[in-house]
């Protein structure tokens, strides 16, 4: 199962730094994203797109997650040569995550 | 005092659509719109105009959105607070009494200036983000702070029909009216904190009402088409209830308003704006009915004592180049193609990017499993350099009779870079002021 099939995203950017929302669709998947979904899976799976620390905040009261990823857009919006220079494209590239 | 006030947000960014602010204005029942249309760059962007032309600099499209609400605003009674002015609000004011005047119509509009702080600027100053001297990244073309709602606030006390602003951040835009209406306190600091996170649902206008947010089977948006733009009524406590124009596109539900609540924020403990430093995690969403997200909750401590400063530099010139290849062996051709002008390239730029669009563009090599069938070759470099910049693209045009078979549609760009650092400036230091004009 793919984090796509159950859960959705939006990213956003400030400087250099990408923000990923994790959304599940049910609510009570929440707990699972919690215990499943660790800074540390987060980090290995962008792989050569994060080049930063990855930070973890839990929402419990909206049950979601939100992932700040330092140093992952390539200098940022303003000065990047990346094709997609906000980091738009990238709440899917974490929903491609296996769990 | 009112218990209850309905501001609505007819646009999320400079190129946000015209139509669904009209609808807004039109069917909404709005006291206030607030039409954010001021990214980070747009404004360096904004003061390269004014320096061409000191009557310009501020928003492109702020002749056609103010044509088609001004006469509707005045008629309805909605006031409206919008950050078109970019580099120059005076300007910006100037040219809504033009039109007001070529329609035969009577307003009362303020600029809230003070925001361009090149000229206090320490350039010695160290970056937020890349912890070098501000004066060190190129040459300094802009330098502006983000203005809190104490401004508009003033602005909104002289009785204006329209309120044009520079750099002022997006929450603070609807707090300005929450504190004149409400009755909040300045230093209402939890009050505000709630406010300001009803800002933020809002200040993309469409990221909350389904733009930006479907995906087919999966996530639906009906009548996408017509998409509304959201308004929020927002109540004396600091509550609020989401919703949008009846008979509009789109879904308001929790799933949209999750998504951006948490958009763009890198701390939902400590979400800083000039007004409040406020606390995203105690906020609780539910659905009331069709459309309509009720909002509790969020909190603020304090503002800060010191204010952020967007700094513009010339970051040189990106050139671009692009090329398709399809059918048999696409990606062989593509990588082909590459390599040959990457090697050609060689000696012009230091570095040099090539992507596969359709492959690996945009979210690396690790991610993909199956090769697609057509593939876009982009190549890509930076240089202080315009002429050179344009080298690039023209490597890529080389490749139809210099290339690998089957290549087409080339495009090739230079595009000016316009970086953006920041730092902090002490709040003491920058003083907003309004200027009224009317007709």
């Amino acid at each position: 199962m793919k984090l796509y099939d159950i859960a959705h995203s939006r990213a956003g950017d400030k400087g250099n730094t990408l923000t990923l929302s994790l959304i599940p669709y049910q609510e009570q998947d929440y707990a699972l994203l919690c215990e499943k979904i660790t800074e540390e899976k987060v980090k290995q799976h962008l792989g050569e797109i994060v080049k930063g620390k990855v930070t973890r905040y839990e929402l419990p009261n909206i049950s979601s997650l939100l992932f700040v990823c330092e140093d992952a857009l390539n200098t940022g919006v303003t000065t990047s040569w990346n094709m997609d220079a906000h980091g738009k494209t990238l709440s899917y590239a974490l929903l491609e995550m296996e769990i | 005092m009112k218990d209850k006030i309905r501001i609505g947000c007819g646009a999320g960014f400079s190129g946000d659509r015209l139509d669904p602010a009209v609808v807004l204005v039109k069917d909404g029942k709005l006291d206030y719109l607030v039409l954010e249309c001021l990214a980070e760059r747009t404004i360096a962007l904004a003061q390269k105009r004014k320096l061409q032309n000191p009557a310009w600099g501020y928003d492109p499209l702020l002749e056609r959105r103010i044509e088609s609400l001004l006469e509707l605003l005045l008629e309805q009674k909605v006031k409206l607070i919008t950050n078109m002015g970019a580099a120059n609000p005076l300007s910006a004011a100037d040219k809504v009494i033009e039109i007001a005047k070529r329609k035969n119509l009577s307003v009362r509009v303020a600029a809230v200036v003070g925001d361009d702080v090149l000229a206090k600027l320490d350039v010695a100053a160290l970056s937020l983000e890349t912890k070098q001297p501000l004066s060190s990244h190129g040459k300094i073309v802009s330098a502006n702070a983000y203005l809190g709602a104490d401004g508009i606030l003033e602005a909104l006390k002289t009785n204006a029909d329209i309120i044009i602003t520079g750099r002022v951040a997006d929450p603070s835009l609807f707090i300005a009216p929450m504190l004149h209406e409400l009755g909040w306190a300045e230093n209402d600091f939890d009050r505000m904190g709630k406010g300001t996170v009803l800002g933020h649902l809002l200040e993309c206008a469409g990221q909350v009402t389904g733009g930006y947010y479907a995906d087919p089977g999966k996530k639906h948006v009906p009548d996408m088409v017509n998409l509304g733009h959201p308004f929020v009524d927002v109540f004396a406590d600091g509550s609020g209830l989401l919703g949008k124009v009846n008979g509009t596109g789109g879904v308001i539900n929790l799933d949209t308003a999750k998504e951006q609540l948490l958009y763009e924020v890198v701390n939902p403990h400590a979400y800083y704006t000039p007004d409040v430093i406020a606390d995203f995690t105690s906020v609780k969403l539910m659905q009331q009915a069709k459309d309509r997200v009720r909002v509790t909750g969020g909190s603020g401590t304090t503002k800060p004592d010191t204010l952020k400063v967007s700094v513009g530099y010339q970051a040189g010139y990106l050139g671009e180049g692009e090329i398709t290849y399809a059918g048999g062996n696409a990606v062989g051709r593509a990588k082909l193609a590459g390599e040959i002008v990457r090697e050609r390239l060689r000696h012009t730029f230091n570095e040099i990017k090539v992507d596969l669009m359709g492959l690996n563009a945009v979210h690396g090599n690790a991610l993909h499993s199956t090769e697609p069938y057509e593939v876009r070759l982009r190549v890509a470099a930076k240089t202080p350099d315009a002429a050179l910049a344009a080298r690039v693209g023209e490597e890529v045009e080389a490749l139809y009779t210099n290339g690998p078979g089957g290549g087409g549609g080339v495009r090739k760009y230079v595009h000016e870079m316009i970086g953006i650092v920041s730092c902090l400036m002490d709040r003491n230091l920058i003083k907003p002021e309004v200027i009224i004009k009317s007709i």
